[in-house]
């Protein structure tokens, strides 16, 4: 199910300004890739190239080749709508919709692209709550608003909604920032068990986390503030963490700048 | 600052009583009624306003004196904002209480389900259910059509509009909230002689339409962009196409404002006359059929009742009776607004 991410040559534009220039990347299936790097260093822009979320921004624009195994998600003739259903995505701010409860909420992907039966909603719904590890504190209040929830559940509800659509994909743009060390640990244990299903990419600001949870990290950094930024370095987490190929991510990580 | 009463080391300092806005208040108003009858002043409103001055005065020295400058000022401000509600809900007041006493001497189901059709318009008796019949059917027709026009204008405003065509529309927009009535209703008046057709509700019906259009727009935009991005982008990220994110995500979550602000617009155009006046041109006789033949509605009945009666009391009695059904109707409007409003507010509960 999972699949093969494959960014070459890629850079990505708001109106005139270029916040990322020239990425290529290979990013596992089933495995987590974390992306760290100063502020404005161009990771959830980057992100949200890898499902045409980027376009959606007035003035976003894409050049380079994105493939999901065979397919260039930037081809003449896709559609960005079937790409989001590959691509799922998690904010980095809980936004469950307001008006749904939580049932409609983790069904809304399902539901919102067309007509299921309820007991094939209802499988669907448990499953995915199960699954972001929800199903028992909110089985009893399945019909309650879902923004009822407290903020660490909501996000957890989030990821619900995301992984019901069954995406081949799952991207996460600082899932835990705005979360407590308690739900961040929810989430982290969370992300461990997903990729087992999905090829998961995560931007964090907390490097124990990017050791923590993923396999591959990447750094990113920018000359300078107004300049595009770049994919510095791309290796597996335990090297990057512990002999970096370049000095600049040695910096980064041991705090000696950014 | 010798005049502040504070006790070393505390942090409490003196204070006037609860009760002592009110007792001044009671001061005030006893000493201008003084004043009035002894300088044999005749206004009330006169009356009212060396009130609200002493007021504001006798607040200030007394809280000066009391408890010093800061809180004096406070005070004084308090006590502005206070006069100014007082000044702004008095006329509203006065305005409900003159029509709601004069408005129910005839008001009664006779009233509501008769029409002029046999009454002159001097005499007593008659009632204004040609005119309610009248009102809903024009006004219903008018939401009708500048609702889902409204409504969808500022769709594409907010959601879809960029460039030119987007700052033209609200352009125009902009220069429609501005139209006079009597302004919209000799457009559609012009119309009519070209096409050559004669009064009807529904003619009527059209000026109100331009008349409300803007305000829906309006009213919708700024409902359509409080809805929070994010929301828009989770329904993206789903892989939901943008005109179902639109229908299912952002217009639920807008509904009630936007219920709201038609509501409101459907009150502002009940009221009107002139372009009423204009095509619908006023029927004594039920005519139920909005599309043929001239009709009543209510402010153009009051207005009537008042202008061909020749002073008739029996006639002046009957509009104050329909303009209190006219601001009951705005008024039930705005319940059912605000009721709507908070029903579909998006919830928050826990
Ligand atoms: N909507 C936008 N319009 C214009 N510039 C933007 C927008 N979003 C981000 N940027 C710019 O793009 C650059 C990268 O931003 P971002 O991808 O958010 O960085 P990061 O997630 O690494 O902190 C920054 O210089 C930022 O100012
Ligand atoms: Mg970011």
């Amino acid at each position: 199910m999972a699949k093969r991410i494959d960014v070459s040559g890629l850079s990505a534009y708001y109106g005139p300004f270029r916040a990322i220039e020239d990425i290529s990347m290979t990013v596992e299936p089933r495995s987590v890739t974390a992306f760290i790097g100063p502020s404005g260093c161009g990771k959830s822009t980057f992100l949200r190239t890898l499902n045409r979320m980027h376009e959606v921004t007035p003035g976003g624009r894409v050049e380079g080749k994105v493939m999901l195994d065979a397919e260039d998600l930037y081809g003449t003739g896709v559609d960005p709508v079937t790409v989001r259903r590959e691509v799922g995505m998690v904010f980095q701010r809980p936004n469950p919709f307001p008006t749904m409860s939580v049932y409609d909420n983790v069904a809304a992907g399902l539901r919102l692209n067309g007509s299921y039966k309820k007991s094939q909603l209802d499988d669907v719904v448990e499953k995915s709550l199960r699954g972001a590890n929800l199903w028992n504190e909110v089985k009893d209040r399945l019909n309650k608003p879902g923004s009822g929830l407290s903020g660490g559940q909501q996000q957890r509800l989030c990821i619900a909604r995301a992984i019901a659509v069954e995406p081949k994909v799952l991207l996460m743009d600082e899932p835990c920032s705005a979360l407590d060390p308690i739900s961040t640990l929810a989430i982290e244990d969370l992300i461990g068990e997903l990729k087992q299903r999905f090829t998961i990419v995560i931007v964090t600001h907390n490097m124990q986390q990017a050791a923590r949870v993923s396999d591959r990290t990447a750094f990113f950094n920018l000359a300078a503030v107004g300049q595009p930024g770049r994919l510095i370095e791309i290796d597996d987490t335990e090297r990057i963490f512990s002999n970096p190929s370049v000095q600049a991510t040695e910096d980064y990580i041991s705090g000696r700048f950014g | 600052m010798s005049t502040v009463v504070q006790h070393p080391g505390s942090l409490k300092g003196a204070r006037l009583p609860k009760w002592s806005p009110w007792a001044i208040a009671g001061g005030s108003v006893a000493v201008s009624v003084g004043l009035g009858l002894a300088a044999g002043i005749e206004s009330r409103i006169q009356w009212g306003l060396i009130a609200s001055l002493l007021f504001v005065l006798g607040t200030y020295v007394l809280a000066a004196r009391v408890e010093g400058r800061r809180q004096a000022k406070d005070r004084i401000a308090t006590s502005l904002v206070w006069v100014a509600f007082l000044l702004a809900v008095v006329p509203l007041f006065s305005l409900v209480w003159s029509t709601v006493e004069r408005g129910v001497k005839v008001l009664d189901v006779y009233f509501l389900t008769h029409s002029m059709g046999v009454v002159g318009d001097s005499e007593p008796g008659g009632g204004i259910y040609h005119a309610i019949i009248g009102t809903l059917e024009q006004v219903g027709i008018a939401t009708l059509i500048a609702a889902p026009i409204g409504v969808l204008t500022a769709i594409y405003l907010v959601e879809y509009g960029r460039g030119a065509l987007a700052r033209a529309v609200t352009f125009f927009v902009d220069v429609m909230t501005g139209i006079p009535s009597i302004v919209a209703g000799l457009f559609i008046l012009s119309l009519l002689l070209i096409l050559d057709m004669s009064f009807s509700g529904f003619a009527g019906a059209l000026a109100l339409a331009i008349l409300m259009m803007p305000v829906v727009v309006r009213s919708t935009e700024e409902m359509l962009k409080l809805v929070p991005n994010e929301l828009r982008e989770a329904s993206l990220a789903l892989g939901v196409p943008k005109w179902r994110t639109i229908l299912k995500v952002v217009l639920p979550t807008a509904v009630g404002g936007i219920t709201t602000g038609v509501m409101l617009a459907v009150a502002r155009i009940a009221g009107e006359t002139a372009p009423v006046l204009l095509l619908v041109f006023g029927n004594p006789f039920i005519n139920n059929n909005p599309f043929d033949g001239a009709q009543a509605s209510l402010p153009l009945y009051i207005y009537q009742q008042y202008a061909n009666s020749a002073g008739s009391e029996a006639a002046y009695d009957r509009a104050w009776a329909a303009a209190l059904t006219l601001i009951a109707f705005v008024m039930i409007l705005n319940l059912a607004a605000r009721g709507i409003a908070r029903w579909k507010a998006p919830k928050t509960g826990r």
